[in-house]
């Protein structure tokens, strides 16, 4: 089974096909996770009612919990790439994975920055160091620590392994964030919105954040695919410099 | 006390992180294309 989903994965995700396939999706990844975002930001600062205990501090929900949700999925989707790395050595998951984690840190950064700026008024404070908080700020050392290490090595394969080892151990943290606002007595409050019960949020509030965190996933989605394209043009620059480099090497031995 | 700061700085940083991220890749893919073109002109293929 491993060995056919293996062939299948080479065949659909070489480098040339994973060119021309994310030529054709990201135009429309970009315009359409754009269009959404403004939308639902437009819609949910000027159109959504205010909390009826936080007035309109609750709009920095609406950037807030996308960059929160995407902070984890990203990480998640980190870890798909480097246990696809580990298993069959697929360099394009490689590259991807390489190219997520500043992605990643970016969103995981603007989640904390954003998760302050709704702290200060409404809690009285920037930051506490409490379960949810101090979770999502190691995903966002785990994403820095990722970056870093794939960097590390003379050898890039081996810091790609170091990376893919480093971010696959890195996953236990993403259940520790989610259930902290359960296992723990925190300031953050718990989720309102959940897989399996109804959302504890009105709806006049609910779908505007739902069409953002759309929108924001559909343009960290873009920004991934258009990095790891950029990414695979620049491994085919240094494969034919490379070439040219030896065969003129070569010409001058052989003259 | 007026919340409107922390709003707007929010959403300027919600907004602009993106923004920086697109036109960062934006301008490495152009580069990129740009150099390989280069590179398959002078080995005589043309634009690819």
């Amino acid at each position: 089974m491993p060995a056919r989903s293996g062939r299948t994965l080479h065949r659909f995700a070489n480098p040339g096909q994973f060119l021309r396939l994310s030529g054709v999706v990201l135009p429309w990844l970009f315009w359409a996770g754009g269009l959404l975002t403004a939308g639902s930001l437009l819609w949910g600062v000027f159109m959504a009612p205010g909390d009826w205990q936080q007035g309109d501090m609750v709009k920095i929900m609406y950037v807030h919990v996308p960059f929160a949700w995407l902070a984890s999925a990203g990480y998640f989707s980190l870890a798909m790439a480097s246990f696809v790395s580990l298993v069959w050595r697929h360099p394009l998951a490689d590259l991807a994975a390489a190219e997520i984690g500043p992605v990643g840190a970016c969103f995981t950064a603007v989640c904390l920055a954003t998760g302050s700026l709704w702290g200060k008024p409404t809690w009285g404070t920037w930051w506490v160091w409490d379960a949810r908080l101090t979770s999502v700020f190691i995903l966002f050392l785990l994403y820095l620590g990722h970056i870093a290490l794939i960097r590390a090595f003379d050898d890039p394969t081996r810091g790609y392994r170091a990376g893919a080892i480093l971010a696959l151990v890195g996953v236990i943290n993403l259940p520790i964030i989610k259930f902290s606002v359960d296992w723990w007595n925190t300031l953050h409050q718990p989720a309102s919105i959940g897989l399996t019960g109804a959302p504890t949020i009105a709806a006049s509030l609910l779908w505007p954040l739902l069409f953002s965190a759309i929108g924001f996933t559909l343009l960290f989605a873009a920004i991934v695919v258009a990095r790891t394209r950029a990414a695979v043009m620049e491994r085919r620059i240094r494969s034919l410099l490379m070439a040219r480099a030896t065969s003129a090497s070569g010409e001058e031995v052989a003259a | 006390m007026n919340h409107l700061p922390y709003i707007f700085v929010a959403y300027i940083v919600a907004v602009g992180v993106p923004l920086f991220l697109s036109a960062e890749v934006l301008f490495r893919t152009r580069s990129a294309r740009r150099r390989l073109l280069s590179i398959d002109t002078r080995r005589g293929r043309g634009p690819a």
